[in-house]
């Protein structure tokens, strides 16, 4: 369909020049980058180690705060129909009934506030009655705008199927890039992947942001995204591999980052110019929500870079050249499992 | 690539015509569409998106039928009717009682079981029977086809019931619908007062009448010293702290019930709501015998094991209707009146889960939707020009053209948009756009290479593709999977991503491409912008 690419190292014509510009483009990343990514990869690797320990580590530490979606209890948003409501009034108030663990929040605006109470020893019928205590204890000065309340079986499907959706997300887009690209791809890719999902996590286990069904969502959308990111680039590698035969594997690996690079950059800014509006003009239910996804573009963008490309060193995709074999063989055959 | 054949010129024009056209009446008031339907021609598409309950307030309730207590039930009556016929045939037994889902009793003589299992037999017959000829042990249970045919019927009735009762609150639209076995999904859109619904729904609404045991005081029933054949009751009648008001004791045997009502409705006595009944002639029969037998008894008003009241029977009553006196508001009367019209639930229901929105955050939510798309939209697409000038213009233009198709598709297929749907089309709007900047950062690149600009972009859209479809592809895997063990929201959320990857994926490929031809066409450039 298209003649055979021209040789490498033709000199930089950007055409933007020609009589029918009418402004020059602004360019993010200048053309023809050279950056030595792979020459990195040792720090990066150390660092995305740590960071994933770090997450595993903060999870079995701190735990995460899970929602009611997965812990089972009751949340409650009202708004004061009499001004800005009085948390320290309200909290004296519900700690007096006896219902465990009940946390109260300012959310958005000084009326609103969100009230959480502790699942309740029992059955359904108890959290009910918790239910309407609450709104009994706080009187007619509020309007409630949101009720949720997930029983204890509920939960714990929904644990199982959040567990599920992620695990097979995995699943399926590690099939399709062996699919589509050699096995060695889909290991890479897999990896950042991993990483991209643990440290989100991780992340979620350090700022003890509310983990929730919402946040099972997000974490589905990053691995999506992390891997759309990483696609782009193998795509690019598989092309070089093919093109540059003589080329030593991080050469090629290289020209496929920096050639890649600046599309990177743009896709990613505009995802998060994107989800920048969704977390400051999206309302406050889905600010999380929004958190999280600029989270996973950021961390998604890393990772294609730093490790999903870096990794393919490790896992022989050509008969290797004199001089490319990885030194560290530890992390190869570590990479590998 | 840069040859466009006719029919595929057209091709994309009718499907950019039509997302217009289905997309358009979102735009619009939901008001101005409705008075639209009935003057515009029939084929005008009017359909707007649904909104989930998220966004247009409204109660979601997971339901869960508690048959198991229809099948305690049964074998209570089965233990009846067993006793009466193993003593008729003198055949000896001990520990008669419910044991999990079986009526177990014990033979005295091992020798009786033929006999036994002959009247287990003769009384019931969806029901399977192991006896231990040694030790005489009999387990009688429900057989598995029983048991389906059990909680399928309580299931479908409390469907019906639950029903009737939505209905009368008059709202648009509420799904009840069964999941799984035993469970009902009920989602009320646009109610003001969630609560009451979950009352109406959870209610079993049973109504008995009973004696009460005015010889046993409620001091000595709430020691604990109940005669056997009464039972203590708590009042319907709640305080603030829902304690109940007050204790009755009340004899067990029911002396007329609810099955037999006709009619109920809420009225005004004496200046105070309460909930006038009438009985069918059976019932109305009954009636009369007990209050004729009983007059100068307390009679007790029973709703699901609660006494609403427990008026002195003055005199016989014996037109089969009545009034029922209690701490009635007029709301609660009118509740108490429908209860009784819709019927009682076969079986108790648990909720297993609620998500109530009221109508003020669901207003909120999509004006800030509203916002924050526009916003997103606004960024993205100054961003677009500013880094590909002429061609970033035309992947904006693409863009809007992917809006218009996903808002077409949720339309035109019935989709619900949830909140984090919209989030899903904020971020479709940043995504979408990577096709694009895949293909022109790839026209770039081969026009640094040395091409002229037909071949490169030429070579732009066709090198791009194979990339384009890989990516997206990755992420239709992850948007299919949230679908399917998605729930509600989340579900919304899969969808418009699932929608956006796929119609981005044909503006970005094809509506550009169509725009960039016609200007090359057009222009016949030496060098592009870009």
């Amino acid at each position: 369909m298209v003649a055979p690419h021209p040789a490498d190292g033709h000199p930089d014509l950007t055409g933007a020049e020609g009589p029918t510009v009418m402004f020059k483009p602004i360019r993010l990343v200048p053309p023809n980058t050279k950056f030595d990514f792979v020459g990195r990869r040792k720090p990066a690797f150390t660092i995305s180690g740590m960071v994933v320990l770090a997450s595993v580590l903060l999870v079995g530490a701190l735990g995460l705060n899970f929602g009611i979606d997965f812990r089972g209890g009751i949340l409650l948003e009202a708004r004061s129909t009499e001004g800005p409501a009085n948390l320290a009034d309200m909290r004296s108030t519900l700690a007096g009934l006896g219902l465990g663990e009940v946390s109260l929040q300012e959310f958005g605006e000084p009326e609103d506030v969100l009230i959480r109470v502790q699942r309740q020893e029992g059955a359904e019928a108890e959290q009910i009655a918790a239910i309407n205590a609450v709104q009994g204890a706080l009187g007619p000065g509020f309007d409630y705008r949101r009720t949720e309340f997930v029983g204890p079986t509920v939960g714990a499907e929904l644990i199982k199927a959040g567990t599920l959706a992620v695990l097979m997300a995995i699943g399926g887009i590690l099939i399709y890039i062996w699919f589509r690209f050699e096995w060695q791809f889909g290991i890479c890719a897999v990896a950042a992947l991993l990483h991209d999902v643990v440290s989100t996590v991780g992340l979620f286990a350090l700022i003890q942001y509310e983990f929730n069904l919402a946040t099972v969502a997000a974490l589905l959308t990053i691995a999506g995204y992390s891997i759309n990111d990483t696609v782009v680039v193998f795509d690019r590698v598989r092309e070089n591999l093919r093109r540059y035969k003589k080329a030593t594997m991080p050469e090629v690996l290289n020209r496929s980052l920096n050639e890649t690079l600046s599309r990177t950059t743009l896709t990613s800014l505009t995802t998060l110019l994107a989800l920048l509006a969704l977390y400051f003009f999206g309302g406050q239910v889905i600010r999380d929500f929004s958190f999280a996804l600029m989270w996973g573009v950021l961390i998604g963008t890393y990772s294609s870079i730093f490790i999903a490309v870096p990794l393919l060193l490790y896992l022989k995709l050509r008969p290797a050249p004199a001089g490319t074999e990885p030194e560290d063989q530890g992390a190869a055959a570590k990479a590998a499992e | 690539m840069i040859y466009f054949a006719k029919w595929k010129v057209v091709l994309v024009l009718v499907v950019c015509a039509v997302g217009l056209v289905y997309a358009a009446p979102n735009l619009l008031d939901r008001r101005v569409v409705a008075e639209w339907q009935e003057t515009l021609p029939g084929w005008l598409p009017t359909k707007q998106v649904n909104f989930g309950l998220d966004l247009q307030g409204g109660s979601h309730l997971l339901l869960r039928v508690d048959f198991e207590s229809v099948i305690t039930e049964r074998l209570e009556s089965l233990i009846d009717g067993l006793r009466t016929e193993l003593r008729s045939a003198d055949i000896g037994y001990t520990g008669l009682g419910v044991d999990g889902d079986s009526a177990v009793f014990t033979s005295r003589d091992p020798a009786d079981a033929a006999r036994v299992e002959a009247i287990i037999d003769s009384i019931a017959e969806d029901v399977e029977a192991t006896v231990d000829p040694v030790s005489g042990a009999v387990a009688v249970r429900y057989t598995e086809a029983a048991v389906q045919q059990l909680r399928d019927n309580a299931v479908i009735q409390s469907i019906e019931i639950i029903r009737i009762r939505i209905d009368e609150l008059g709202t648009t639209e509420p799904t009840i619908q069964r999941q799984g076995l035993e469970r009902i999904l009920v989602q009320v859109p646009g109610v003001d007062d969630p609560e009451r619904v979950k009352r109406l729904i959870g209610e079993t609404a049973r109504l008995t009448f009973h004696l009460l045991d005015e010889r046993t005081p409620v001091t000595e029933a709430l020691a604990g010293r109940v005669p056997p054949g009464s039972e203590l009751m708590e009042s319907w009648e709640r305080t603030e702290e829902d304690a109940p008001v007050n204790y009755f004791v009340v004899r067990k045997s029911v002396r007329v019930s609810g099955e037999n009502l006709v009619d109920a409705q809420a009225t005004i006595s004496e200046n105070r709501p309460v909930v006038s009944f009438r009985f069918d002639s059976a019932g109305g029969r009954r009636f009369g015998n007990t209050t004729r037998d009983n007059v100068g008894n307390r009679l007790a008003i029973v709703l699901d094991g609660r006494v609403i009241s427990a008026p002195r029977i003055e005199t016989p009553i014996l037109g089969g209707s009545g009034i029922i006196r209690g701490g009635f508001t007029v709301q609660t009367a009118n509740d108490l009146a429908l209860l009784l019209r819709a019927g009682a639930l076969p079986a108790d229901i648990t909720v297993l889960e609620e998500r109530s929105v009221g109508p003020s955050l669901g207003a909120d939510s999509v004006a800030a939707g509203k916002v924050a798309s526009l916003i997103g939209l606004l960024l993205v697409a100054g961003f677009m020009v500013a880094a590909y000038g002429l061609f970033g213009a035309m992947a904006v233009c693409a863009l809007l053209f992917n809006l218009a198709l996903i808002l077409a598709v949720l339309s035109g297929i019935g989709a619900t948009l949830t909140l984090p749907g919209i989030a899903g089309i904020v971020l479709t709007v940043g995504m979408a756009v990577d096709a694009n900047v895949l293909i022109f950062e790839r026209i770039r690149e081969e026009i640094r290479h040395g091409r002229s600009p037909i071949s490169a972009i030429d070579a732009g859209y066709s090198r791009a593709l194979t990339t384009i479809i890989d990516s997206n592809l990755t992420t239709l895997i992850a948007a299919t999977l949230l679908f399917a063990m998605g729930s509600g929201p989340i579900k919304g959320f899969a969808i418009t991503l699932g929608i956006g990857i796929l119609s981005s994926m044909f503006t970005a490929i094809m509506v550009t491409r169509l725009m960039v031809v016609t200007w090359l066409r057009r222009t016949r450039p030496t060098a592009i912008p870009i």
